[in-house]
């Protein structure tokens, strides 16, 4: 907790805000940890103290509401989640969706878009955008596999 | 076996320099205690004990002067509402000090008991401090009972309402104490025992502890500021059934420290937790020495001790769990770390298991390291600048050891005082 409360106000002196009261803060963080499931004792937790993988992804959701930052990449998030889990740190992701704030989603699978609606969707193959498109690029991913795409290209 | 010509020479010369105060009922302990001197003499750089540590300026007949420290800096537990025992360059203060009267304990001063010719502590005076002289020895503490000059006997019966607090303040630059207290918790009986302050230029100071079937001591103490300032203290504690001894420590500064912690669990099912947390910078020794005896079925013991060094400066950690014959189901835990932040520090240890019974699990482990640079990483990346990402790292390194603190707020004084430290030492 000392560690986002820091990490929030130098983030916030770099845009020359002002620093969050420990009130105020404290006030934000509950909010945001309850939102995510994160109970009051893993918010205690010394920064180096084992957490597991779901309570890692939680965690960094909840860096990534606190931190408001204008670019998130999520290089996949998806892996090793539950499905409940992912509802989860979907609803986190969504819930800071805005027209200020650009998000670069990566995944193997069409699942976490279910969840996290696309705007733009890129296919990558060998370090290269192969094809892009909407939502339903993904969709059809998902039904074909990317054999076509990969044909079609070549 | 007759002792080195220079260890005796030593110990002669640093006897020369005492006088046993008139001990009444003390008497006899004090000198028992001053033949066991004689016998072992003082230590000297050449015992095996002592390898780490040179005791030189903890035996010599003069105690080297040390600089008071000032500072506007509130002195530590002062928010806590606790029952005040004062003691100026290792003299009672009857002023300074709260009227040593509470509820479920009863508090008397040393030079009371050597008064009276029956007294409780008179069957505790010097006795855990001989016991603990074997396997290995330890003359300062024996020299200790033999002139220890002041300090209390606290009878815990009951639950008192509030902590006792042992404040040591330091204000001649060339005073040297010898302070001695006896504790006996009864059964059932539960005590916070604070202790805090430099104490003396030089402070010698030893404490035995009784602790009865179902009896609980929780015990914190920090050592104040003052740089220059050099102490051996030692706590002798000896553990019915049932009973449970928590400990912790806080050295920040102070250019020698030794700190023995010596512990025989006597009584079935016992709990002893042994803890320290060292920060330390330039011309700093700190030496953590423990001897934890096992000589019962079942009980638990931990050693947690984290030292964070910095600008050529030691840490010493000297720790042994010793499981008797017939100690069965015995859990012994001892972990000693260190963080150094610079090339220039050291970090000496030597954790020792010695086990005579077959059915038990104890641990050791023994690590130096510098702060994670992943780690560092990590938060960096999160915006943090790298003074506080250090810090926090540095922080989250002792918390293991300051979690062994059962109440708290206490740990959260302990931490703020650790905070402040890094703050200050940028």
């Amino acid at each position: 907790m000392t560690f986002l409360r820091t990490a929030v106000n130098a983030q916030r002196k770099a845009r020359g805000e002002e620093d969050l009261s420990a009130a105020d803060f404290l006030k934000i963080i509950r909010a945001k940890a309850k939102a995510l499931k994160i109970d009051a004792d893993m918010l205690k937790r010394p920064v180096n103290v084992g957490f597991s993988g779901g309570e890692k992804k939680r965690n960094e959701i909840l860096q990534m509401a606190m931190l408001e930052p204008k670019m998130c990449i999520l290089d996949e998030t998806d892996s090793g989640l539950d499905v409940d889990a992912m509802k989860l740190v979907s609803e986190g992701v969504n819930a800071l969706r805005d027209a200020g704030r650009s998000f670069l989603v990566i995944t193997h699978y069409q699942r976490l878009l279910d969840h996290i609606k696309p705007d733009v969707v890129h296919i990558m193959a060998d370090g290269r955008i192969i094809k892009s498109g909407g939502p339903e690029l993904a969709l059809e991913v998902e039904h074909n596999g990317y054999a076509d795409i990969l044909a079609e290209v070549n | 076996m007759a002792l080195p010509q220079a260890k005796q020479t030593a110990t002669e010369e640093r006897l020369a320099a005492l006088t046993m105060p008139d001990a009444g009922c003390t008497r006899k302990a004090r000198e028992a205690a001053l033949a066991r001197v004689r016998e072992m003499g003082l230590p000297s750089r050449r015992d095996e004990y002592w390898k780490y540590t040179r005791p030189d300026t903890l035996v010599s007949a003069e105690a080297l002067p040390a600089a008071v420290f000032h500072t506007d800096e509130p002195m530590l537990f002062n928010e806590f509402d606790r029952l005040k025992i004062v003691f100026v360059d290792g003299v009672f203060s009857p002023d300074a000090s709260d009227d040593l009267k509470l509820e479920g304990v009863t508090i008397d001063r040393l030079e009371d008991i050597c008064c009276k010719d029956i007294h409780w502590a008179k069957e505790l005076y010097g006795v855990l401090e001989a016991n603990g002289q074997t396997p290995v020895p330890r003359p300062l503490a024996a020299l200790n009972t033999a002139f220890a000059s002041d300090g209390v006997a606290i009878h815990v019966t009951g639950k008192p309402s509030k902590p006792i607090s042992l404040i040591y303040r330091h204000e001649s630059e060339t005073s040297d104490a010898i302070l001695h207290h006896i504790v006996r918790v009864e059964s059932g009986a539960e005590v916070t025992i604070l202790e805090n302050g430099p104490a003396a230029s030089r402070f010698n100071k030893c404490m035995e502890i009784d602790i009865a079937d179902g009896g609980k001591l929780h015990h914190v103490r920090a050592q104040g500021r003052d740089h220059q300032r050099r102490s051996a203290t030692h706590m002798f504690t000896r553990m019915g059934q049932e009973s449970v001894y928590k400990s912790f420590t806080l050295t920040v500064n102070g250019v020698l420290t030794r700190n023995e912690q010596v512990i025989e669990l006597t009584g079935d099912d016992a709990m002893a937790h042994v803890a320290g947390a060292c920060v330390g910078d330039g011309d700093f020794l700190h030496d953590d020495t423990v001897f934890v005896t096992h000589d019962a079925v079942n009980c638990e013991s931990r050693q947690v001790f984290k030292k964070v060094l910095r600008n050529g400066a030691t840490g010493v950690f000297q720790g042994k769990i010793l499981v008797k014959e017939g100690a069965q189901k015995t859990d012994g835990y001892q972990i000693s770390q260190s963080l150094l932040l610079d090339d220039d520090s050291q970090f000496l240890a030597k954790p020792e298991l010695e086990i005579y019974a077959d059915d038990v699990a104890c641990s050791h482990g023994s690590t130096s390291g510098a702060i994670d640079e992943t780690a560092l990483f990590y938060l960096r990346s999160r915006g943090v600048p790298t003074e506080d990402a250090t810090d926090m790292l540095t922080l989250a390194f002792l918390a293991e050891a300051v979690e062994e603190i059962e109440d708290e707020d206490l740990a959260g004084v302990i931490v703020s005082r650790l905070q402040d430290w890094l703050a200050r030492r940028r």
